[in-house]
């Protein structure tokens, strides 16, 4: 079989064996449903309870504080909308970092359109937040104050518990989206300081369909989805059994094994980290030197655009990412890259590789001597490399350069 | 269906005419790097026809196929052929692209087009 070489796992990482044990016989004969009071009904909702406390036990939290859900999106849409929903009253303000994933970006503009003040907080070169800036923007009718543990495109892990500090001293709900930390670096949610806390499976081993809020004891949140009393009122819905028991196991295993398991792709990241840079010039890393995840590897390449770059690595048989306008829908630079003040024409050149415990050291070693190439070929197709070349200089880019008037393509908004 | 269609990966993995004409009778370019996008045409002239075309694209994969599709597709016609060849014309030569490259990658008549233009306005200024 060809070469496959997968580093997308933040996007989704290959299943465990035995997470999959542990779902399978709830999609065959323990097919009933948590709420019904029969034997069937009965083990579906063992479990689930099951999988609560394995949940729980991960990030430090109760049975009682973990409600499930269908996926990371729809616990940040809860934390975000349920607490707006719920707190109007106290207020209608509302801070989120301006990185964010989109799921907690979006709730909140659309919050915004519907008469909430957001503020969206800055972030320096490295796309940390200041705990500072958090202070600062609080204001008396803060509700809500939500910045994401690491992101997922650059991997820099904010210091949480500063900022939580920070909103707790103002009595204002902290909201942290933990889904690109949780299962791989340890997460507790007391030792954070977190109100609420989203996290999922499958970036440490576990299936789609079934992730959690953490709601710490004594918050009520209004639900997004309303019907029957599945998660205590909080979710309506039938609970996806087999997603939850395999989101179950995926933590139990994690809380004994993410720490070799980080250690182990640490050992791989640094290797890209260190070795990239030498083959390939003109290659900047993004996120942060130290406060980094495990298992990220983001950087831009200069002249050469991040699409071109993914369609060659997949000819490989190489898995990557891209953040560059012409690989997103949007076509532009990603919300991340302009956050943290990219050149934009060098951050059409981003590419991001995830690593998972399943990547191997000789899978390194083909990324290094096949990636070079890659990027050298393009490079000589590029005419902003020879323009370079030629003259020493780099090709203006930009509002109120020669090119901004070429700037006038339709872009989509997403809202 | 995978992204785009086997032409636009084949030229995208194997473009014709990339390069330089260091003599060039004209230069054309168009696009943004902000955008992603930036394609150089360079053409010779003899006779009325293009002898020879190269390009230079920063960009992504259609905007690699786009510029390479165009280049030979001009490739020994007249100057008059050329500027008839539209856009979408080239589009649908490489078997079609994405909604969303139609606009943005899909400049390579344009920034052929504009090679000429700029070997034309030359030759008004020389009588």
């Amino acid at each position: 079989m060809a070469k496959e070489i997968y580093l997308d796992n933040h996007s989704n990482a290959k299943i465990d064996e035995r997470v999959l044990a542990e779902m399978m016989p709830y999609l065959k004969e323990n097919y009933g449903n948590a709420q019904s009071m029969h034997a069937l009904g009965e083990r579906a909702k063992e479990a689930l309870e099951k999988a609560r406390q394995q949940a729980g036990n991960m990030i430090g939290a109760g049975v009682n504080e973990i409600c499930f859900t269908s996926c990371a999106s729809e616990a940040n849409n809860l934390a975000v909308k349920g607490t707006a929903e719920a707190f109007k009253h106290k207020g209608r303000h509302i801070v989120v970092s301006g990185i964010e994933h989109f799921s907690v970006l979006y709730a909140a503009k659309r919050l915004g359109m519907m008469g909430f003040e957001i503020t969206y907080l800055p972030v320096d070169k490295h796309g940390l937040v200041s705990p500072d800036d958090v202070k600062k923007a609080i204001k008396a009718e803060t509700i809500l104050v939500s910045v994401q543990h690491a992101n997922p495109e650059i991997g820099a892990i904010q210091p949480i518990k500063e900022i939580a500090k920070a909103v707790h001293e103002r009595n204002v709900l902290f909201h942290t989206d933990a889904t690109c930390t949780a299962g791989i670096v340890p997460v507790n949610v007391e030792d954070l300081g977190a109100d609420l806390l989203t996290f999922s499976s499958t970036q440490f081993y576990g299936p789609k369909g079934a992730a959690a809020l953490y709601i710490k004891k004594g918050i009520r949140l209004a639900p997004l989805i309303d019907g029957g009393i599945q998660e205590g009122g909080k979710r309506a819905g039938t609970e996806n059994i087999p997603a939850i028991a395999g989101f179950g196991k995926a933590c139990e295993i994690a809380k004994t094994e993410m720490e070799t398991n980080a250690r182990r792709t640490i050992l791989l990241r640094d290797r890209l980290l260190d070795q990239l840079p030498k083959k390939i010039e003109y290659l900047y890393l993004t996120g942060h030197p130290s406060q980094r995840l495990p298992n990220n590897v983001s950087f831009m390449v200069e002249f050469v655009e991040g699409e071109g770059m993914f369609l060659l690595l997949d000819q490989k048989g190489i898995y990557v990412t891209s953040g560059s306008a012409c690989a997103s829908k949007a076509l532009k630079m990603s919300h991340v890259l302009t956050a943290i003040n990219a050149d934009p024409a060098i951050g059409q050149g981003s590419i991001l590789m995830t690593l998972s415990k399943y990547n191997t050291g000789d899978e390194i070693d083909y990324i290094l001597a096949e990636f070079p190439p890659i990027v050298k070929k393009l490079r000589e197709m590029s005419p902003l490399y020879s323009y370079f070349l030629k003259t020493g200089r780099r090709k203006a880019a930009g509002p109120g350069t020669d090119y901004d008037h070429e700037h006038e393509h339709e872009h989509e908004e997403v809202l | 269906m995978p992204f785009y269609s086997d032409k636009v990966m084949e030229h995208f993995q194997n473009p014709r005419n990339v390069g330089e004409i260091k003599d060039a009778d004209g230069v054309g370019e168009v696009g943004n790097p902000v955008c992603g996008d930036l394609m150089t045409f360079y053409v010779k002239v003899q006779e009325g026809k293009l002898a020879d075309i190269k390009f230079k694209t920063f960009g992504c994969g259609a905007a690699i196929a786009v510029s390479s599709m165009v280049s030979e597709m001009a490739l020994g016609k007249t100057i008059d052929e050329a500027l008839k060849i539209t856009n979408e014309e080239v589009a649908k030569e490489l078997g079609g692209l994405p909604p969303n490259k139609m606009h943005c990658s899909n400049l390579g008549a344009t920034a052929l087009h504009k090679a000429i233009e700029n070997y034309q306005n030359k030759n008004k200024a020389t009588p």
